[in-house]
């Protein structure tokens, strides 16, 4: 009986063996595919952890034109382990773009009318300064080293990228679950710089189960002795195992019981089964083991540590005095708040907590719950009630803009 | 028991300065309502549909207008509108909003839908300074009838369903209406009523004919002086 117990890396037929070095995953980070703009000693990103981040680089990638009023901007705000690629060819999995459901000719954020643009965010691995960027003060990568990264941190850095195109504000800010994070803090820090904001599949601060997840997650990262303390860069190894087996919790977390039970049950992989041993005789184990799998190709296990990190410390509240209202006082924006009805990371409880705080404050808002079994990642996938809600929204946020 | 108060208002007298019907797609009642509603208002609208009201107030008068509403295909459409709409309804939503939020809060033929009428007329007057709220008249003469002569419960133009599928939970007559005002503190500062086709029925009539004549009552309302209703 062959031995199929634990995730397949480390061993030499595999074919994830490369898996045991840096590969991929880093090169992104250091030579990333698409645009970059660069910011020298002159322009240091001012973080929350009290660190003037310099020089530091922000990838990103753009869909459409701007047109002569530069009124057309969308800023797309990516997900935890989302990237700048919402509509490009993925340089390391080689699937299309991440939100071409919802993004591209025609579709609700309509590539033909507006100016689309998404960076990676501070602290990830496809391009922007992280962790596994290197750090010129030694020569060798920042590894834990990288000062700690906030959603505001994140939202700075977006703004300095505006500026630097010479977008004076956004038409939209778009985003799901930690990019609706993004979009919040954008409407809280820079209310006149948006102009429609549609936080989606989110919350006002990360929960505390939802924390929990994110600590055993990255307690399996560090808990892998190729972690390295962090550096395993410079050893030559990789916690894949550890990233690998984070990534199957998380991944739990971003689906629903009856999406589950509609694609697996409690179906057995192959026919020989059950094996009476611990290997992936069920169809859901063998997929979950992949998703570990396949996520370590592309990601970098410090980056989401620092992600995670970051969508903990998120709670629009705190920085207000407890009072969420505040984070919205006098805004002009108006947003559109969507959740899911078997989303159960971000239950539609927290999004209601934002749209009754945006009620508070008076600001202009719409909330939709949409119905549906896919949990979490639903806001990724095709939903067309979805769509037509966005779709309602945006067109007519063109219109009273001019568009 | 209500007469005296009502009377003591003279709430419907003011009728004949509502709006007749006007031609075209609106609906009467909405014009009603537009007619209650100052121009540039913050306006509310609860259960509001596809959000026609709104947009025909924010259309005609200008007024800065939200709502809230129970279904999707209301929210999508509302949505397709301009108008910010949140999906909620009005038994749950209504705690989370500021004392004083809106000029004027809009509650069409909802309240007998709600779990607790009281308690929504009374968050109501709390979020607006004033209140717009129509509702079907029970004490209508085809609903006494309907009841009187054939011992059924009545299925009408405004209460379309069988009494085993409606969402009404809460009927009331424009009589029990007025009392209930008066239990909440509410001064009624116009009331009307509204035939079978929703118009303004025309003449100032004593309350017992608008009971008995009116398929649906239209009320102006504002919180009444503190301490009255000690």
């Amino acid at each position: 009986m062959s031995l199929d117990t634990a995730l397949k890396v480390g061993t030499p037929e595999d074919v994830s063996a490369r898996a045991d070095a840096p590969g991929a995953e880093v090169s992104q980070a250091h030579e990333p595919k698409g645009l970059v703009a660069r910011f020298g000693p002159d322009e240091p990103l001012a973080m929350d952890a009290g660190v003037q981040l310099a020089p530091f680089q922000i990838a990103y990638q753009t869909a459409g034109t701007l047109n002569a009023d530069r009124s057309n901007a969308v800023l797309i705000c990516h997900a935890l382990t989302g990237d700048q690629h919402f509509a490009h060819t993925h340089p390391v999995t080689g699937k299309r773009g991440w939100w071409e459901t919802l993004v591209g000719p025609g579709k609700p954020v309509d590539t033909d009318r507006y100016f689309v643009v998404c960076s990676n965010v501070v602290g990830s691995c496809m391009g922007s300064t992280g962790p596994a960027s290197i750090d010129p003060a030694t020569g060798r990568a920042y590894g834990l080293d990288f000062p700690l990264v906030t959603i505001r941190d994140m939202v700075r850095a977006q703004a300095m990228l505006l500026d630097r195109l010479g977008i004076r504000d956004l038409f939209l800010c778009i985003g799901g679950s930690m990019g609706g994070m993004q979009v919040l803090q954008w409407a809280a820090s820079y209310p006149e710089r948006v102009f429609a904001a549609m936080p989606i599949a989110t919350g006002p601060r990360h929960s505390a189960q939802n924390i929990a997840f994110h600590e055993v997650g990255r307690q399996a990262i560090m808990a892998d002795p190729a972690w390295a303390e962090g550096r395993y860069l410079e050893a030559g190894t990789r916690p894949a195992k550890g990233l690998g087996v984070a990534r199957m919790g998380a991944h739990i977390t971003y689906l629903s019981e009856p999406a589950l039970h509609r694609k697996f049950g409690r179906r057995f992989q192959g026919g020989s089964a059950p094996t009476f041993s611990f290997n992936a005789d069920f169809q859901i184990e063998s997929y979950l083991r992949h998703q570990g799998l396949s996520f370590v190709e592309r990601f970098d296990a410090n980056a989401y540590l620092y992600l995670t990190r970051a969508m903990d410390y998120f709670d629009l509240a705190a920085d207000q005095g407890g009072v969420l209202a505040n984070a919205f006082k006098g805004t002009k924006t108006r947003f559109c708040v969507m959740s899911f009805t078997s989303d159960w990371l971000f239950p539609t409880s927290e999004s209601r907590a934002i749209v009754h705080a945006l009620n508070a404050a008076s600001a202009p808002v719409a909330f939709v719950e949409v119905e549906s079994d896919k949990g979490h990642d639903a806001f990724l996938l095709d939903e067309p009630a979805m769509f037509a809600a966005a779709r309602g929204f945006i067109d007519a946020a063109a219109r009273a803009r001019g568009l | 028991m209500t007469g005296p108060v009502a009377q003591a208002h003279r709430p419907w007298e003011t009728a004949e300065t509502l709006p007749r019907a006007e031609a075209g797609d609106t609906r009467v009642d909405h014009l009603v309502v537009l007619d209650l509603v100052p121009a540039n208002a913050r306006v509310l609208d609860i259960g509001c549909g596809d959000g026609a009201l709104l947009a025909l107030l924010r259309d005609r008068r200008g007024v800065d207008g939200r709502g809230i509403e129970l279904s999707r295909e209301g929210v999508n459409a509302c949505l397709a509108r301009g108008l910010p709409v949140i999906q909620g309804d009005a038994d749950t939503d209504l705690a989370n909003y500021p004392d004083d939020a809106f000029d004027v809060v809009v509650l069409s033929q909802t309240i007998q839908a709600t779990r607790n009428p009281r308690i929504v007329l009374e968050h109501l007057l709390r979020i607006g300074r004033q209140v717009i709220i129509s509702f079907p008249n029970f004490g209508h003469w085809r609903v006494r009838s309907e009841l009187a002569l054939r011992g059924r419960m009545p299925v009408t133009a405004l209460m379309p369903e069988e009494w085993y599928e409606t969402q009404n939970i809460h009927h009331c007559t424009i009589r029990d209406f007025v009392g209930l005002c008066r239990t909440v503190n509410a001064e009624i500062e116009k009331a009307t009523a509204l035939d079978a086709r929703g118009r303004p029925m025309r003449f100032a009539m004593p309350w017992w004919v608008w009971n008995l004549m009116g398929a649906q009552g239209v009320f102006l309302l504002r919180r009444g002086a503190a301490g009255s209703n000690a």
